[in-house]
């Protein structure tokens, strides 16, 4: 399949009063076009940094330290502004966290769309561009009379909907949404989510999906990463990682979560609190909250590497599920020294 | 309406008969026509000691306004709440006083509920201060012990710190040993996890339900998070604007859910499962709101299984359809 999208060792760290904070360090992962990426991690650990960075919308305070973003094989740090606002929204669109905020009170929600269009192409006259908008309004599900309505006049769930609309104004071959459910009720979310999958795979389009919430990322991804203090620490089909974790990390967040489903569970408590990344734990990030951690962990950042084919890892003790055998089993047997040798460890 | 007696037995710390809270709403601003908004109507539902009762539905459908009517946070339109047999509207004074100290809040947001300006100690020692239990020294007993209790060890590492120095789960520990200090009978907690990180969220939901067993509390637990309801509490009760349509045991609710909302509300939780595809939820519709409702069931215009007698019905009342397990609807 084509790359759209590759991310190579991208370091990026925000310079403030207290120090450099490293919010992004060392990540790679490759996006094929029509492929949905699930992009899960707590508050604070990097990922909407990393939509920032893909967008170039960092703040005046943020530093790439070191690696590159290629999209379309073009360097999109090598680029100019002018050249970049071009390939915004044409090529990479976004929908923000609190869409609801996203869209300006004082312009009518379809002039908002119209005016999106027409900046970005000037060709498209404003007819065009309009019955554009009721298409796309028709695509997202909602009725066309209600474009030349205000903001405050939708509820939440068709907010959130116009703002997919005008991410997919411009028939972008990429977006990235950061979160854009995590303020809704579960049947508005449920919808939401259908549609931003109906619509993916009928125009082919990729997407990041960035969330907090491991369940919501099952649901819409193709391939799943897993962030922890600014760095990815597994990467692989989402089926996969699901079903055999290899970083603990993974796991532990996979099992933190109670669930409709099944027999009631005992829930994994992951101990302490995510570090501070003004000066983050030496070694492996997790190590200080890992239950599997050894003297290495602490000492050396586990290299990021391929495990199975798209199965990428980093870390030094990874969790062997045999079958018939549970994690918990193995970690309460184990006491930290089982290295899978499976993996060529 | 004739109150669920299956119950009857046990011992009833809650007993909320009736209950509800009409706001006025300006349907128009030059108009000055007013309007009523049921944020909660004709709420019946009993709590008994040492159990935990969920609150679940969507925003708006008032279990928060359920939560603080129950605490004296808000006065009802109509209704009784009675705990531990004393209706709470007759409360005055002294008893007021009392009644606090048997009752307690836990708030969803630990950044918004803590003074700034107030250290742990403080905080967690004012409502001794206010209701002048023990001497200094016994305050200082009891704050270190509750600090203990809520896993802020040791509790002189955070005794003379200020909110703003702590992480989200350690505040919303703090707003905990705060409510519980006075040892309270009966907590309602307000969406105390839903503010907070993954991993900070099952340490908060694990110590609520220690906290339970060691301390025997009993809460109205008040979230929208349906898997949260299922493990922490012992029995479910499921809001729908202003109403609740179902109640019963946790498993019962999740697992057997009778009432049409309930299961398009089931159906809607993601489930950390890529190889699981769930059905499409059963429901039309936006949610709406209480304002002048029909006299009709709530569900009507959403509900998938209606029929045209529904239209002309009065609004269900709850039922009880076998081991306590309650449902709101005609169609049973």
């Amino acid at each position: 399949m084509d790359t759209l999208l590759r991310l190579e060792d991208l370091t990026m760290h925000y310079k403030t009063k207290a120090g450099w904070v490293q919010a992004i360090d060392g990540v790679s992962f490759s996006l094929d076009k029509g492929q949905s990426l699930g992009l899960v991690g707590e508050s604070g650990c990097g990922k909407t940094s990393i939509a920032m960075s893909i967008m170039r919308l960092l703040p005046y305070n943020a530093q790439l330290v070191k690696g590159r973003i290629l999209f379309g094989g073009r360097n999109l740090y090598a680029l100019s502004d002018e050249e970049v606002r071009q390939l915004r929204w044409k090529e990479v669109a976004m929908i923000f966290q609190a869409a609801m905020n996203s869209l300006n009170p004082v312009y009518s929600v379809g002039n908002q769309i119209i005016e999106a269009i027409v900046t970005h192409e000037p060709e498209t006259g404003e007819d065009e561009a309009r019955e554009r908008v009721e298409s796309l309004f028709e695509l997202v599900g909602i009725p066309k009379e209600r474009m030349d309505h205000y903001p405050h006049e939708y509820s939440g769930g068709m907010k959130q909907r116009a703002v997919i609309a005008m991410a997919l104004a411009c028939n972008p071959s990429l977006i990235i949404a950061d979160e854009p459910t995590t303020a809704l009720d579960v049947i508005v979310q449920d919808k939401i989510l259908r549609e931003i999958e109906d619509i993916r795979r009928k125009i082919n389009m990729s997407m990041i999906y960035i969330s907090h919430d491991v369940s919501v990322i099952a649901e819409v991804s193709d391939v799943v990463g897993v962030m922890y203090a600014g760095k990815l620490l597994e990467l692989g089909p989402a089926d996969d990682v699901f079903k055999r974790p290899k970083n603990p990390y993974t796991y532990s967040l996979m099992h933190a979560y109670p669930s409709i489903l099944g027999e009631k569970h005992d829930l994994v408590t992951i101990p302490g609190e995510p570090p501070n990344l003004l000066d983050p734990p030496t070694g492996c990030r997790f190590h200080p909250r890992c239950d599997w951690a050894t003297k290495e962990c602490g000492e050396t950042a586990p290299l990021w590497r391929e495990i199975t084919e798209g199965h990428y890892l980093a870390c030094h003790n990874p969790i062997r599920t045999k079958q018939g055998k549970s994690c918990k089993q193995q970690k309460t047997a184990k006491g930290g020294d089982v290295i899978d040798t499976s993996d060529g460890n | 309406m004739t109150l669920p007696t299956a119950t009857e037995s046990k011992d009833v710390i809650l007993e909320v008969c009736n209950l509800s809270k009409y706001y006025p709403v300006n349907q128009s601003f030059f108009s000055g026509k007013k309007a009523l908004l049921h944020a909660v109507d004709n709420v019946s539902f009993q709590v008994n000691r040492g159990e935990v009762l969920g609150l679940v539905g969507e925003s708006g459908c008032g279990k928060t306004t359920t939560g603080r009517l129950i605490v004296r946070l808000a006065t009802p339109t109509s209704g009784r709440i009675l705990i531990e047999n004393t209706d709470v509207a007759d409360i005055k004074g002294q008893g007021m006083m009392e009644f606090r100290q048997k009752v307690q809040m836990i708030f969803q947001d630990p950044y918004e509920s803590l003074d700034p300006r107030m250290t742990i100690f403080d905080i967690v020692a004012e409502p001794l201060n206010v209701n002048g239990i023990g001497t200094f020294e016994e305050r200082e007993a009891q704050v270190e012990e509750m600090l203990n209790l809520v896993g802020l060890a040791p509790p002189s590492a955070f005794l003379f710190r200020f909110p703003h120095e702590l992480s989200g789960g350690q505040r919303q520990r703090v707003a905990i040993a705060r409510a519980l200090v006075v040892r309270p009978s009966f907590v309602v907690a307000d969406e105390p996890t839903s503010m907070l990180d993954v991993s900070i969220r099952t340490g908060i939901m694990k110590l609520m339900a220690q906290l339970r067993e060691d301390l025997g509390i009993s809460y109205l637990y008040i979230t929208h998070d349906l898997a949260v309801a299922r493990y922490l509490c012992d029995r479910i009760a499921v809001m729908y604007l202003g109403q609740i349509v179902e109640l019963g045991d946790s498993e019962d609710i999740v697992k057997k859910p009778v009432h049409p909302y309930t299961k398009a509300l089931i159906s809607a939780v993601p489930v950390p499962d890529p190889a699981i595809e769930r059905p499409i939820p059963n429901i039309k519709g936006g949610v709406s709101k209480p304002i002048d409702p029909k006299p009709r069931c709530r569900f009507y215009d959403r509900c998938p299984e209606s029929e045209s007698s529904c239209a002309e019905a009065k609004n269900p009342e709850l039922r009880d359809i076998g081991g306590g397990h309650l449902v709101a609807c005609h169609l049973l």
